[in-house]
């Protein structure tokens, strides 16, 4: 090995550096898959779904249907080839519903069609027979049931019953919390296209390109090898196209091979919100003991999931709400128990944070209420719950916590945004507003950084030099406008010590790098950009020996930077090098690959070391509400993030801030609603309220701390930065709380998300009718 | 008569034929112009993923660009008009244009799929010179969403390049536009299709002897709600009469005691001549809908659709507005508070519409107040809406009218609170005994945007509002502006 620049001497890395696809966004010439050229004979699918919560399928005829119109196929359960069921980890996502259906939505049968509007007006022909059965729709009816898609789990620390009982001071409380719809602009699409032997290639907007390939090729019973899957980009994923691209893709696929012609299958949005998977609901149960002082001396939680109908990822979604509720807090005593409950609704799926947030949410509400109940200001009791670093310092799953920072971060915070001057302002406008009541909290996040599922923290990538000096990078990794693919290709400019327009950018595809982990759980430039920098060190370390013998210097002394190669005092263009190496016939391609150290965890114990760091950071959110009406705005917001020595801090602080706003969103305007029958009635934008501009304050101060920096070897000492942001956005909903404090005396009772109508009631519950 | 619609596409000439009249434009954009650049994020006007700009001659040798839904229109309302998408944007030296090099330098797109659209919108407050102070940026930004940025960079973008003066390609070349606009055909449209036909009558005359002969036809403004029957239920409709080109029917007019506001007057063009009258209803008027929406529907259209939960109704039943209902060449005119019969059914004949909307101006001493109450500020649709029109002398009630949108079936007024005050002394008793008037005269449903309970809780709460506002204490019960 040479000797690497140093670190902090980065060239391309730690440049704010826009997005490599930012001029073809605004042009609108990047491509999705539904802007891809359409190939001659193209078909368009569509999807029917169940209208029944929970039935039992009596009869399908869909001979109506296939006569119909335009339509080529038809086809449900009985002619999938392969296995008809697209579950990620557990089976119980029917690609077709095979005699039961146990959703509001669920796919029964797809037809193919010369046009979507042919295709939709067919299906509606079907005549279907149900036998309908009684339906599970919330966790509180799962709950009584034990109707659970998986076992409940315990993690376990010290003895927390015991603890509880000896603690002076002792509360005890349940919250609501709602899911929330991805809202990715760019619904679920693919298009496949069948070729020679059995092979298939599938256009997918998904995060696991990989997972697609797999299960297209189980459902088509051909091997891994005949299908390839393509994604160029996504119009937001947020998790929502983890698992739930599948469905689309492999009906896309059956489809194709059923008729032998392209077909393309896209979502209409009311489809996509009906029939795809969201954040999952939780009800959460506390019971903490405390001293005087605000400490927690024991804690028991009870997380609640609602996974709807199919395991899905739910099993691990739970676990990361059971690793997460501890957040950045220490607790001496511990139990949590999750229970994963079954409904007959859409299945519940991964989403921005993966089950952290909702663990997340359900400790700031135990904290706040301590400070409630004996009167100090939430911040203070939050600051004397932090995890030390010496001491204080062991997780709930047995985990020491090594990089804490988030007492330096929240210092920083209360400075930066003045926060003890505009408390006490707060407190003067509250004393003289009758009507209007502001309020202010600052809430941390500490959030662990490595797939809990320990063997996807792999990576692979794939670097070609060509004899101009160009580079084409590939990687496992999916673009979905995180700015993933400009972080990797800096990395491999870095190693090459190249302009960034030397490498190429492509579409991520299962023919280039084989057996991917999805885009997920915030790992994408961590595992990409070192399997990318592994592949480019390589090719590199070749190059060495031969710019040595060119620059008569000796190897060691080898730098590569400005699209040279210096060394000897003298220097070389890296094409110069490049066009000797390959005269020498030195290899100028490599896959590089990379799997994240020192990672470990015992399930059956919950215990071990699941997380290769933690990414920290804090926010302090003031509202306004109006009493009369519940209505409120956002009237700043500071946030300071820990992104470690960030690789893009144009990119990274995009993502701090647009994982703030939904994470607001999550927790104010977005609201799921079902009916009685099991139908979500929220399923277009018209209904479901994602933030929009107006609801952004001007006054927005975001920064990525400067202190930053990773103790682990880490790309670049970069730290992780897709999913932590967002649960900036529980400082929104502390905020509001704190308004609704100002109202009267007791216990507010706000149950998420906080809409002007649970405000109102909040408001109304302490005060008072006006 | 025509059956071809003549528009500019970009500066080329286009002219559309052969294809239903129901295409909505961004289809028409992706598949038979493959142009790709506008996107489709949920077919209901909602996003803004889909927006593009259209132009028409703004009457002294100018071009004025509206941002619309390309999803929900229809494209014989491309006739006469010129369409710029995203595509159009470079010059023709390649540069980008400014609200696109803010776009980039600013970092305003992550995934990048709601990018066309937030360039449109831009590129119209660009051109409309309203200026880039972060209020005006949030209402032309109201009917784009993103899920990725936060909107900061976007907003700082649109601060960079909105209030930048105005040179681009479109304005060098405005004269010339127009006059090629004015020149395009205006003969009336008829479109015969398999899937359908579309008549678009120039005139009042045309029109009201168009729907008297075929009064089942489906008439159609702005399509901001027809739109979503296209998409959503694909519903066939045999015969469409567009209004949109109806010489006449969106008049404002202002006379000494009232404004009339011609039925196919688009919210946008009403909503000056409107708030100049009635400043809070100009406040509940830019929350109504985005801009898209306003720059497409129109106050007849949402007077006939006659939605129990349209914004303007309560608005107008409070201010007790006159509609001109037309059928041949015969007019008659009918207060508003006669004109909504139950749920999404009016008083309209068999093909007669509404020509017109008789809205009364203030006189001294007359307040209207219009809450508007909703899950979201911006481009919601009301849990509540309330409008409280009030005359008070000597602290007494001497009239009052209140009337409620998203409380029962359709919107209406109520009775029974205005008597229990009129007449009554401005008091916070008085106040209360409406509250309790209220609870008895109201009984509203409960649905996703608000249940039973928050209904009727605020619209209560909004009487009390109503008296703190004007007569009541000086504290403050509105919220700040965050834009601030």
């Amino acid at each position: 090995m040479n000797q690497m620049a140093p670190e902090d001497a980065t060239r391309i890395v730690g440049r704010p550096i826009r997005h490599d696809s930012a001029e073809k966004h605004v042009a609108g010439s990047a491509l999705y898959i539904d802007d891809l050229p359409e190939p001659a004979g193209l078909l368009h699918a569509y999807i029917a779904m169940s209208t029944h919560a929970h039935a039992r399928v009596l009869a399908m005829d869909l001979s109506a249907v296939a006569s119909a119109p335009g339509v080529v196929a038809v086809m449900a359960a009985a002619d999938v080839p392969g296995v008809n069921d697209v579950g990620p980890a557990f089976m119980g996502d029917p690609i077709f519903a095979d005699g039961l259906v146990e959703y509001h939505g669920q796919s029964l049968f797809a037809v193919a069609a010369d046009s979507i509007a042919h295709a939709v007006l067919a299906a509606r022909l079907a005549r279907i027979e149900y036998a309908p059965l009684a339906p599970v729709l919330t966790i509180d009816a799962a709950m009584e049931r034990q109707n659970f898609v998986l076992p409940s789990q315990t993690m376990r620390r010290g003895n927390s019953a015991a603890a509880l009982d000896a603690a002076p001071r002792r509360l005890q409380g349940r919250r609501y919390l709602g899911g929330q719809e991805h809202f990715y602009l760019e619904g679920q699409v693919a298009m496949a296209v069948s070729g020679e032997d059995c092979d298939m290639h599938v256009f997918s907007s998904t995060q696991h390109p990989t997972e697609v390939q797999h299960l297209t090729a189980r459902a088509l019973a051909v091997p891994d090898h005949a299908v390839v899957c393509e994604t160029r980009r996504m119009g937001g994923g947020f998790g929502g196209k983890e698992s739930q691209a599948s469905l689309v893709a492999v009906v896309a696929a059956l489809l194709a091979r059923r008729t032998g012609r392209p077909v393309k299958l896209r979502l209409d949005r009311d489809d996509d919100m009906a029939m795809t998977g969201k954040r999952h609901g939780f009800r959460l149960g506390y019971d903490v003991g405390f001293d005087d002082d605000g400490r927690i001396l024991a804690i028991a939680l009870e997380l609640c999931g609602d996974c709807g109908m199919s395991p899905d990822l739910s099993g691990a979604i739970n676990d990361r709400a059971m690793f997460h509720a501890d957040n950045a807090y220490f607790f001496p005593h511990v139990t949590i128990v999750s229970h994963r409950c079954k409904t007959n609704t859409v299945s519940n799926t991964a989403f921005r944070g993966f089950g952290g947030p909702q663990g997340m949410f359900v400790i700031e509400e135990v904290v706040d209420a301590i400070a409630r109940n004996i009167g100090l200001d939430p911040l203070l009791v939050r600051m004397r719950n932090f995890y030390g670093t010496s001491d204080r310092n062991v997780t709930p799953y047995h985990m020491t916590v090594e990089d804490n920072v988030i007492r330096e971060i929240v210092a920083e915070l209360v400075e930066t945004s003045s926060y003890d001057r505009r408390r006490r302002e707060i407190a003067a406008f509250n004393a003289a507003s009758p009507w209007i009541k502001r309020g202010l909290a600052l809430t941390p996040v500490k959030f662990g950084i490595s797939f809990t599922l320990i063997h996807l923290n792999q990576a692979g990538a794939l670097v070609h030099v060509y004899t101009d000096g160009s580079v084409r990078l590939n990687h496992g990794g999916t673009e979905m406008g995180q700015g993933l693919f400009v972080k990797v290709a800096q990395v491999v400019a870095e190693v090459f010590g190249l302009d960034l327009d030397r490498i190429k950018i492509t579409a991520t595809s299962t023919a280039q790098v084989p057996n991917t982990s999805p885009t997920a759980a915030s790992s994408g430039s961590d595992l990409n950009g070192q399997a990318a920098a592994a592949g480019a060190r390589m090719i590199r370390d070749r190059l060495l020996p031969v710019a040595a013998e060119l620059l008569g210097a000796e190897p060691e002394t080898i730098t590569f930077a400005h699209g040279h190669v210096h060394g000897g005092g003298r220097s070389l263009s890296f094409v110069d090098v490049v066009r000797a190496a390959y005269v020498r016939r030195v290899q100028l391609s490599a896959a590089g690959y990379y799997a994240t150290p020192k990672i470990h965890y015992d399930r059956a114990s919950h215990s071990g070391r699941p997380f290769f760091y933690f990414a920290y950071g804090a926010s302090v959110s003031e509202v306004e509400i109006d009493t009369l009406t519940g209505e409120y705005r956002l009237m700043r917001v500071d946030i300071l993030h820990d992104a470690g020595r960030s690789l893009n801090p144009a990119i990274d602080i995009g993502q701090i801030e647009g994982g703030f706003v939904q994470g607001m969103g999550w927790l104010t305007t977005e609201e799921l609603c079902w009916d009685e029958r099991g139908r979500l009635r929220t399923h277009a934008p018209s209904t479901y309220k994602i933030p929009v501009a107006g609801d952004v304050p001007a006054d927005f101060r975001v920064a990525i701390w400067a202190g930053g920096d990773n103790r682990e070897d880490a790309i670049y000492r970069s730290k992780a930065v897709g999913e932590p942001p967002l649960m900036h956005g529980i400082s929104v909903f502390q905020a509001l709380k704190d308004a609704v404090c100002a109202c009267g005396p007791g216990a507010p009772e706000l149950d998420a998300p906080a809409t002007p109508e649970r405000v109102l009631l909040a408001v109304e519950r302490l005060r008072g009718p006006p | 008569m025509r059956e071809e619609i003549h528009l500019l596409l970009g500066h080329e000439p286009r002219v559309i034929a052969g294809v239903a009249p129901t295409t909505t434009v961004l289809e028409w954009l992706r598949t038979h112009e493959y142009a790709c650049g506008t996107k489709e994020g949920c077919a209901e006007g909602d996003c803004g993923a889909c927006t593009v700009a259209l132009g028409e001659p703004d009457g002294v040798g100018g071009v004025r660009y509206r941002p619309v839904n390309a999803c929900i229109l229809l494209v014989p309302a491309l006739d006469g008009r010129q369409l710029l998408t995203v595509e159009h944007m470079r010059a023709a030296d390649g540069a980008l244009h400014p609200v696109q090099r803010a776009l980039v330098e600013r970092h305003g797109s992550q995934c990048g799929f709601c990018t066309p659209g937030f360039v449109m919108s831009l590129f119209a407050q660009y051109h409309s010179r309203r200026g880039a102070a972060r209020g005006e940026i949030n209402e032309a930004l109201a009917g784009n969403l993103c899920r990725c940025t936060g909107y900061r960079p976007i907003a700082d973008a649109a601060a960079d390049s909105c209030a930048a003066p105005l040179g681009d390609q479109f304005s060098a070349t405005a004269a010339d536009t127009a006059a090629h606009l004015t020149a395009l055909p205006t003969t009336p449209l008829d479109i015969g299709h398999a899937e359908g036909r579309y008549l678009a009558p120039r005139t009042l005359a045309e029109l009201g002897a168009l729907y008297a002969a075929h009064s089942t036809a489906t008439l159609v403004a702005g399509a901001t709600d027809v739109g979503l029957w296209v998409t959503k239920e694909r519903r066939a409709m045999p015969l469409v009469i567009g209004l949109d080109r109806v010489a006449g029917l969106s008049d404002i007019a202002v006379t000494d005691t009232a404004l009339r506001i011609g039925a196919g007057a688009l919210y946008e063009d009403a909503l000056a001549t409107l708030a100049a009258n009635w400043p809070e209803l100009g406040v509940m008027l830019r929350r109504l809908g985005s801009r898209q929406i306003r720059n497409r529907g129109t106050i007849g259209g949402n007077l006939g659709i006659a939605s129990p939960i349209g914004d303007m109704a309560p608005a107008l039943l409070a201010l007790d507005a006159t509609l001109t209902l037309r059928h041949g060449d015969t007019e008659r005119e009918l207060p508003l508070r006669e004109f909504f019969l139950g749920y999404r059914r009016t008083a309209l004949g068999l093909g007669e519409f509404i020509a017109s909307i008789a809205v009364p101006r203030p006189a001294p001493g007359e307040t209207l107040r219009v809450y508007k109450v909703s899950k979201r500020f911006e481009e919601d649709i009301s849990a509540v809406c309330a409008a409280f029109w009030l005359r008070v002398e000597d602290r007494m009630v001497r009239d009052l009218r209140v009337a409620f949108g998203g409380m029962a079936a359709t919107p209406l007024r109520v009775p029974g609170v205005e008597a229990a005050l009129i007449g009554q002394s401005w008091t916070r008793e008085t106040v209360a005994r409406g509250m309790a008037a209220m609870d008895a005269a109201l009984h509203p449903i409960g649905d996703m945007r608000a249940s039973t309970r928050y209904r009727s809780t605020v619209a209560r709460n909004l009487l009390l509002r109503l008296w703190l506002e004007t007569g009541g204490q000086p504290a403050r019960t509105r919220l700040l502006d965050n834009a601030a």
